[in-house]
């Protein structure tokens, strides 16, 4: 019996990109680098326009408590600091940095350390600095995640390497071109932790990257094929079989979830002294030419990948960042690569369905990993009884879109759980 | 840069998730429908074209009615998902097959008007359209709803060799008016009758009479995941439980295979729009149609529960959904504390 959890749902996988080498995308001309790509404060800009910056500068710098630094992706000059296109928040301020042409790092960065020498704190501050974050799409910042406080002890760490989304592989090759690199990423983890265990969670389509890590003597933990197997309270309960209570955390039943890529990330930051400045991104689907796995860097505009992939087969309609389950739709293809893209998803073909009256016929309900009924909370949203949304649990949804998905009326759940939810937050910050 | 921006203004924004499973409310009602097909072929060669010719005026009637109506109130006409065609072919399934021509398509009006339309239409119902139509049906026109049976080619009305006047729960009910109680019991409980009953050669309502064809398409619509485990076992477990129990005459088989049971508890107890959403609630409803099945049967003035036990419990859903909210995920929940 492999591990699971309650509901969810089987999406066909259609990872086509599966045995796609990653491919090392040129620096582009120009990047545009969000100071907000992380949840949390946008970081305070430590630049101006007309400045010089090279690969590696920290360009922002991080802002209170839950916030992150951001970086040059490239070497070049500033030419403007202005709102543009974002591919979470629709627009944002950005650094523009037009690109010299020359490879410069900065000279503070691209030195070997040895790790181990390091304290658990100069790791942490390591981390930080190199303004790592969540890599599997919520860019929540690692530092922040990484320094729980006091009262509560982590035993476990997870590393996660589900990739549950369809068509997304880029943490799929990830794992396997650089497991050791996740894995050491990974110990540093549990060393700031101190985790007294640490367990790799894998769906069991990725057989290559269990074998790979198994091999490196990693605790794997074989999970079922199926979607939302990754997201962070889910893939707890499948493999500790602990439940993250209501409201609360993961760190509220003694572990802390990362991603494969944070693992790399981290690594890269630490030993390299490389902060992250670029991301493995999956480009696919029936829009684009040449299916891909892309090690881009950071700021890199949406239509240059694309068109380093080969350019459109034709006009698209649909431009996804992230993969088909929880990305985002995109207005532009402006729109830069951030530290939580994970994949972008083109199709030449899309539509709305036309939403349907509610049969009543609860595929919804046992399509939730969370345990809720979506009809219930979207009749409530409707007539606007956000008390009754909230009671029967709105702000428990995790937007991962099984509900949606299995709907026979094509009834768009999520949009309503997150207009619910906005209009529950307005209110309490009044 | 025309072309970029050409492509620009064709970006479909649309809330995720951007897949769908391609399940259709439309498409799930022609598959119950397809569902019902085997039955009602054998009902045809049972009962001869006439169970047919109802069949078809009912759910004309269903259709037309909800059509007539949707234009009257000036609605969009949803005739086309497949519900009122459900409803129409429920109905007839419901209906002796030697009842009046304009009896069908009075009971279909009903249905769809009174019962579905009325309250909003498909999704908004809060009974069983095809059960309320028939209910009303009983209630207006007793004695032709219980009398028109029609013997089944080859068979009789009752399973019983040279056995005609009554169908078998009738038998059942009250065997003395019929000859001898003790003959007729055992002769109800033999294995003759028990596969009788379970091929469909017997007198009864146009579409429950063969178990064997009802368990074709219901097993169907299991697998298909289309109806719900829960309910389904649920009702024909606790039923048989208390037949088993309870002080009856009849055996479990007879009462399993017997009246609209098994078309009652895989087509019209597992109505998605009637029944409750939650898991818990699903198991509580199946039950609930069992118990008060057999109590009908036992105890009640009707030979047969079936119909009347799924009303009663469409009357309860709403709070039987209430009081079993599903569990959310890291929710503890105290014994005993109301939430």
């Amino acid at each position: 019996m492999l591990a699971g959890f309650t509901g969810g749902v089987h999406p066909p996988e259609r990872k086509e990109t599966q045995s796609q080498a990653i491919e090392v995308m040129p620096a582009p001309k120009k990047v545009y680098i969000p100071l907000s790509q992380h949840t949390g404060k946008p970081a305070k800009p430590l630049v101006a326009k007309g400045d010089t910056v090279k690969i590696g500068m920290k360009i922002g710098e991080a802002d209170g408590l839950i916030s992150a630094s951001v970086h040059a992706s490239i070497s070049g000059k500033i030419v403007d600091i202005v709102e543009h296109a974002h591919p979470v928040i629709g627009s944002a301020p950005c650094c523009i940095i037009e690109s010299n042409d020359t490879e410069d790092w900065a000279s503070d960065v691209q030195k070997v350390k040895n790790v181990d020498d390091l304290s658990q704190m100069q790791l942490l501050d390591a981390v930080k600095e190199a303004g790592i974050v969540g890599m599997g799409g919520a860019a929540f910042p690692t530092h922040v995640k990484l320094s729980p406080p006091k009262e509560k002890e982590i035993d476990t760490l997870i590393i996660n390497g589900c990739e549950c989304e369809p068509m997304l592989t880029a943490d799929h090759r990830l794992m396997l071109e650089h497991a050791e690199t996740v894995i050491e990423g990974a110990k540093i983890f549990q060393k700031i932790l101190n985790a007294r265990d640490l367990i790799i969670g894998i769906e069991d389509n990725k057989k290559d990257a269990i074998d790979i890590f198994k091999e490196n003597g990693m605790t794997v933990a074989k999970l079922k094929t199926k979607y939302p197997q990754g997201a962070e309270k889910q893939l707890i309960k499948a493999i500790l079989k602990r439940e993250v209570p209501r409201g609360g955390l993961p760190m509220d039943v003694a572990c802390v979830v990362h991603n494969v890529g944070t693992c790399h990330a981290a690594l890269m930051a630490i030993r390299y002294g490389k902060p992250l400045i670029d991301r493995v991104l999956t480009v696919a689907g029936d829009g684009v030419r040449e299916q891909k796995n892309v090690l881009a860097r950071i700021g890199t505009p949406v239509s240059e990948v694309i068109d380093f992939c080969g350019g459109f087969t034709a006009q698209p309609e649909k431009i996804i960042l992230g993969g088909p389950m929880m990305g985002i739709a995109q207005y532009s293809d402006d729109v830069p690569v951030i530290k939580g893209t994970s994949g972008i998803v083109l199709w030449n073909r899309a539509s709305i369905p036309d939403e349907g009256p509610c049969v009543r016929c609860a595929a919804c309900v046992d399509a939730c990993p969370m345990g809720l009924m979506p009809t219930e909370i979207c009749s409530s949203v409707k007539n606007r009884n956000f008390e009754k949304a909230k009671m029967y649990g709105v702000l428990d949804c995790i937007e991962c879109g099984c509900c949606a998905y299995e709907c026979p009326a094509a009834i768009p759940l999520v949009h309503y759980f997150k207009y619910g939810k906005s209009e529950i937050w307005r209110k309490s910050k009044k | 840069m025309e072309k970029v921006e050409e492509i620009r203004r064709s970006f479909i924004v649309s809330v995720s998730p951007h897949i769908r499973s391609g399940h259709k409310t439309s498409t799930a009602m022609r598959v119950v429908i397809l569902a019902l097909v085997p039955a009602l072929g054998f009902s045809t060669y049972l009962f001869g074209l006439r169970a047919l010719l109802i069949t078809i005026i009912s759910i004309g009637a269903a259709v037309c009615s909800e059509m007539l109506l949707q234009r009257m109130l000036g609605k969009k006409i949803t005739i086309g998902d497949g519900s009122a065609v459900l409803t129409g072919l429920l109905l007839a399934f419901n209906l002796p097959p030697g009842v009046p021509w304009w009896m069908p398509a009075v009971g279909s009006a009903f249905a769809i008007i009174f019962a579905k339309q009325l309250f909003g239409g498909l999704g908004y119902n809060f009974i069983n359209p095809a059960l309320a139509g028939r209910a009303f049906l009983m209630a207006s026109w007793p004695s032709l709803m219980t009398k028109e049976w029609l013997s089944p080619v080859g068979g009789t009305l009752s399973g019983i060799d040279g056995m005609s006047a009554a169908t078998p729960l009738s038998l059942l009910k009250n065997p003395a008016n019929y000859g001898d109680p003790q003959v007729i019991i055992r002769q109800l409980n033999d294995f003759e009758t028990i596969r009788n009953l379970f091929l469909g050669k017997i007198g009864g309502c146009i579409g429950e009479t063969s178990v064997l064809f009802l368990l074709i398409g219901g097993l169907f619509l299991l697998f298909a995941r289309i109806i719900d485990y829960r309910i389904v076992l649920g009702y024909l477990g606790s039923f048989a439980l208390l037949a088993w129990v309870l002080p009856t005459e009849g055996s479990v088989l007879f009462h399993l295979f017997s009246g609209g049971l098994i078309l009652g508890a895989f087509f019209m107890a597992t109505d998605w729009v009637t029944s409750p959403i939650t898991r818990k609630g699903r198991w509580i409803f199946g039950i609930g149609c069992g118990i008060i099945t057999i109590i009908i049967r036992i105890w009640g003035g009707y030979p047969e529960g079936v119909s009347y036990s799924i009303l009663l419990m469409n009357v309860f859903t709403p709070v039987i959904d209430r009081m079993t909210r599903e569990r959310i995920f890291g929710e503890q929940r105290k014994r005993g504390v109301k939430r």
